[in-house]
């Protein structure tokens, strides 16, 4: 894939106690949309900090891997180099508009710090860039939103102003870490179809985090499994989720209300993902897979092409199509 | 600008406190034991040159009615005179006021600018030796007397420096503030003490929090984020902080004047203790819980300005 955007290669953030994300590999061309998907702690959302180099210091940090962007690579840079990337080729949007706004600032000065500093745009022009962003973004009257505080907004036009800083310098990439969490359901069908719509107009490649399958079904081109730190299973976004190889991703999808039919208890995954430093030897996922093989406890599963462009980490792989998703 | 509204009903909430920081500082005064017409006089005074000074200034009447005279002056803006000065208790005060005004205000200003590099120094360079020495200082500042700091700086700077009067006001501006310069210095070290631990704190929780971290991903340079999303938002607990502080700071004002030798009211609420003056004492005392209350309503006006959530 030397055609992507972004390629992230063996990826790997230590903490203190071990690996939080480890050997990850994934790539994003322009004007794709990959999902990330996993449950809390799988390191997605610490696989997208340490892209856009803003993993907590002194907690967390890069030990290996690369990641590169148009082919710069950007794992090491200083301070001032990647401060040029960050806003400028990659925007990022946050889960909780309420809580990643500034409360004190109006929406126009928190669009205009970022193009007064990356474009150079007089106070003037900022402001005129910011209306042009906002009425981009869908917010209705945006010359007199733009003098706004966050807290004057609703939640889904908050978000919609955060998407707007976040392509403020217009960017290659946009990062979009649970864009839709804090959102309720009717607002975050809009805001994903937002962020396609930008995704044709601009050409954007879009990274989305999400643990929402449905986030995924609805928006992504590709889908890339993670569970504990390392990516289970990664392809196509249709046939991954119709023809599931890892088991991992299988009940994962199992676990979806849709796929329940909407009748009785929706089936679950029995038992907990592992903690950072107390990870299982072998296949991290082997305690909690109910095809778990002996051989599964000694050995760590490569990531492995499967053909048809996808890859999968498990010794014992599904084969045949078990289930359908997304009717 | 609705958000600023309360500025027209909060004058208001004043009555009832002035009401009753009247009725308790009537009551207290004059429940010390001590007899201001007999320490006006001295132990030899007749018993009817007494009466006549008690007479004269009401003394003799009942407790409650004396209250209502002292309402009725009030209401007519009369504090009834000084037993001790035989003036008028507003003519006296106006003579005092402005050494008191110039050491708040000039105390107020002084600690914002202890206060904020300090604490910004600390924040940015949190955990380093710059930190832990702010740290240390403002944790000594906390437990050093306002008084005892005032002498030291008198004998530093005043005493062996000779860069600062040691006491008195002077008669020019310009005298005056220079006058002014130690005194208030003194109250703005025990304030920053206080006031840098908080800023401090909320500058590093603010530097972690949320905001923070998307305006770094927004690729703007720490400096900047610093300056126009920490700072403002780190503000706001501060100036609350001082606001309270300000009470103790008027209090203290009794303290640093007698230091200085400044003649502000504090000193003169202290002579109008010691000869029971009553009219006097009242009188400040009303002038401080005024005082107070308009400051933290002005802190108030300063939070709605700088957080625009804030409704009040």
């Amino acid at each position: 894939m030397s055609d992507a955007l972004l390629e992230v290669q063996g990826l790997t953030v230590m903490s203190g106690r071990g690996s939080v994300v480890e050997d990850v590999g994934f790539a994003v061309a322009q004007g794709q949309v990959l999902g990330l998907v996993g449950e809390s702690g799988s390191g997605k959302t610490v696989t997208c900090r340490a892209v856009i180099g803003l993993l907590p210091s002194g907690s967390l940090a890069i030990t290996a891997g690369s990641v590169r962007l148009r082919g710069q690579e950007l794992v090491g840079l200083d301070a001032l180099a990647m401060g040029r990337v960050r806003g400028r080729r990659i925007g990022m949007i946050f889960q909780n508009p309420s809580s990643h706004l500034d409360p004190v600032m109006r929406i126009g000065d928190q669009i205009g710090l970022a193009v007064r500093h990356h474009l150079g745009l007089s106070r003037r022009e900022a402001r005129a860039h910011g209306i042009e962003l906002l009425r981009q973004v869908g917010i209705p009257d945006p010359a007199a939103r733009i003098d706004n505080y966050p807290h004057e907004l609703s939640g889904g036009m908050r978000q919609r102003a955060m998407i707007a800083t976040a392509l403020a310098c217009d960017p290659q990439l946009v990062i979009a870490d649970e864009p839709t969490t804090a959102l309720d359901v009717t607002i975050q069908a809009q805001i994903l179809r937002l962020l396609l719509d930008l995704r044709d107009k601009r050409g954007l490649a879009i990274l989305i985090i999400t643990h929402d399958l449905g986030v995924v079904a609805q928006t992504c081109d590709r889908i890339a499994v993670m569970y504990a730190g390392r990516i289970a299973e990664q392809g196509d976004k249709r046939r991954v989720l119709s023809s599931p190889h890892h088991p991992y991703t299988a009940a994962l999808i199992r676990c979806q209300p849709a796929s329940g039919g909407g009748q009785g208890l929706l089936p679950t995954i029995p038992g907990q993902p592992p903690l950072v430093g107390a990870m299982p030897p072998g296949c991290r996922f082997h305690p909690r897979c109910s095809r778990a093989q002996p051989r599964c406890r000694e050995v760590v599963p490569p990531l492995e092409a499967k053909g048809d462009g996808r890859e999968a980490a498990c010794l014992y792989p599904i084969e045949a199509p078990v289930l359908e998703f997304g009717r | 600008m609705h958000r600023f509204r309360f500025v027209l009903w909060r004058p208001l909430q004043l009555l009832p406190v002035l009401f009753g920081i009247s009725v308790i500082t009537f009551v207290l005064i004059r429940s010390i034991p001590g007899d201001p017409a007999r320490l006006l006089l001295g132990t030899r005074a007749t018993p009817t040159a007494l009466a006549k000074i008690r007479a004269q200034y009401g003394l003799d009447e009942p407790l409650w009615t004396q209250y209502l005279y002292f309402l009725q002056n009030l209401s007519q803006g009369e504090m009834g005179r000084s037993i001790v000065f035989k003036i008028g208790v507003l003519d006296l005060m106006a003579n005092r006021i402005l050494p008191t005004v110039l050491l708040v205000v000039g105390s107020v200003i002084l600690s914002l600018l202890i206060t904020v590099p300090l604490a910004s120094l600390a924040a940015r360079n949190r955990g380093r030796t710059v930190d832990h020495a702010i740290r240390l200082v403002s944790t000594a500042g906390l437990g050093l007397p306002a008084f005892w700091l005032g002498i030291m700086l008198i004998i530093l700077l005043s005493v062996n420096l000779g860069l600062f009067p040691v006491a008195g006001f002077g008669d020019t501006w310009l005298d005056r503030l220079h006058h002014m310069v130690l005194p208030c210095l003194t109250v703005a070290l025990a304030l920053s003490a206080v006031l840098t631990r908080n800023l401090r704190a909320s500058m590093i929780a603010e530097m972690a929090s949320d905001q923070a971290t998307a305006a770094r991903a927004r690729g703007l340079p720490e400096r900047v984020i610093f300056r126009r999303h920490v700072l403002p938002n780190s503000l706001v607990p501060t100036i609350n902080l001082l606001a309270v502080n300000i009470g103790w700071l008027i209090g203290g004002s009794v303290v640093v004047e007698t230091v200085f030798s400044l003649p502000g009211l504090g000193q003169l609420l202290v002579r109008g203790i010691f000869a029971r003056d009553y009219m006097v004492v009242q009188a400040i005392a009303m002038a401080f819980a005024v005082a107070t209350v308009l400051i933290n309503f002005l802190a108030d006006v300063l939070t709605v300005a700088i957080d625009p959530r804030i409704r009040l």
